[in-house]
């Protein structure tokens, strides 16, 4: 098969199958670009997992973009991207579509007051690993990513700041205390 | 960027906001889908006035039971609600502009680069951020959440923590029960009210 609609269609699966998410999503890549395709080798994909860790943005987005360049250049990247979203585009615009229609009523009401909830218990949860995956190295406290994040946090409540600014700026001072040789 | 013109003068302006807003929050979403959708709550929601609270969730809810991206659901739904098909458009650009072009670069070295001692170490500091970051939303919509006393949802919630930082039950099945509690509770609701 053609290689660019192939890497349309294999990320095309990923982009409908890959439910829930970021490390739910890594089995799924493997299969696709190691197992079925031979696109990469286990020891290439031990790379892109490190990389899409390292790299902002979705993991899928980030494997497409990856698998895709090495296979097929940049029409390769283009095509596993777009098969990435493809599914995406069609179900999300269907579901924000029932989701305006059906919003006013009162059922569909007390059914996202209660998903409401439980998204907050989520957030919480993913608030909870995200610490611990920051300030928690090798069974030990980090006291340079606890006091960073502490710092970071009273910022975001107290004075507003941007967000965006605020993980910029913690990035700049963990350089800043590597370099003083502090971590 | 759109045609409609004098009819509505700002959809223009409209637009390039969601497209540069996603491009920033996109390019530092560093740990996945729940700080990508905690930086749009702060921008649309907190900043803007584009969205309610509870929209935010609610969309935060769909884009994490849907299959894909979470970050590319959620800019669709955004997307939608503020601008239309145009608006799913530029948010979704966006949000997958930043790691495309970034991944791009770094396939071409990319030893060089997850070697390298300082990428590691504004990496290290900037998921102290991020982590800030989601906790900060956390507290906001807990208090919001504990402030108005439905003793179903609060117990919802709780063991809803408990199954995934616990258990590690998946947060898609979670959502799936959540929303048939919540249609039984609809189906009650409306027979009590008969």
């Amino acid at each position: 098969m053609n290689t660019l609609l192939s890497l349309f269609l294999n990320f095309m699966q990923f982009g409908l199958f890959g439910v829930g998410g970021g490390y739910a999503a890594i089995p799924l890549i493997r299969t696709i670009a190691v197992q079925q395709n031979g696109w990469l080798t286990e020891a290439v994909f031990t790379d892109l997992v490190a990389i899409a860790e390292m790299t902002p943005g979705p993991i899928g987005i980030n494997a497409a973009t990856f698998v895709g360049l090495r296979v097929g250049g940049l029409a390769g990247a283009a095509c596993a991207t777009l098969g990435c979203i493809a599914p995406s585009l069609v179900l999300v615009t269907l579901l924000s579509w029932l989701y305006a229609r059906s919003r006013g009523s009162q059922a569909v009401q007390t059914v996202l007051r209660t998903l409401r909830a439980v998204i907050v218990a989520l957030i919480a949860s993913a608030a909870i690993a995200l610490v611990r995956s920051a300030a928690w190295a090798g069974g030990r406290v980090d006291w340079a990513a606890a006091l960073i994040f502490l710092a970071a946090l009273a910022l975001l409540r107290w004075k507003k700041l941007n967000p965006i600014l605020v993980i910029a700026g913690c990035g700049l001072a963990r350089a800043l205390m590597h370099a003083a040789g502090v971590v | 960027m759109s045609g409609t013109g004098e009819a509505r003068p700002k959809r223009g302006k409209l637009l390039w906001t969601l497209f540069h807003s996603m491009l920033a929050i996109s390019a530092f979403t560093f740990g996945g889908g729940f700080v990508i959708v905690s930086l749009m709550k702060k921008r649309f929601v907190d900043e803007l006035k584009w969205l309610e609270e509870d929209e935010m969730l609610d969309m935060t809810a769909i884009a994490q039971a849907s299959p894909g991206a979470i970050a590319v659901n959620a800019s669709i739904l955004v997307g939608r609600r503020v601008a239309g098909a145009a608006g799913i458009a530029v948010a979704v650009l966006g949000t997958i502009l930043p790691p495309v072009a970034i991944l791009g670069v770094i396939s071409l070295a990319y030893e060089a680069f997850s070697a390298n001692e300082w990428v590691q170490v504004l990496l290290k500091g900037m998921q102290a951020g991020a982590a800030a970051v989601v906790t900060d939303v956390t507290v906001s919509l807990g208090r919001r959440t504990a402030k108005a006393r439905d003793p179903l949802n609060l117990t919802l919630m709780a063991l809803a923590f408990v199954a995934v930082q616990f258990f590690r039950v998946s947060v898609v099945a979670v959502i799936l029960v959540a929303a048939l509690i919540g249609l039984l509770r609809a189906l009650v609701e409306r027979r009590a009210a008969r």
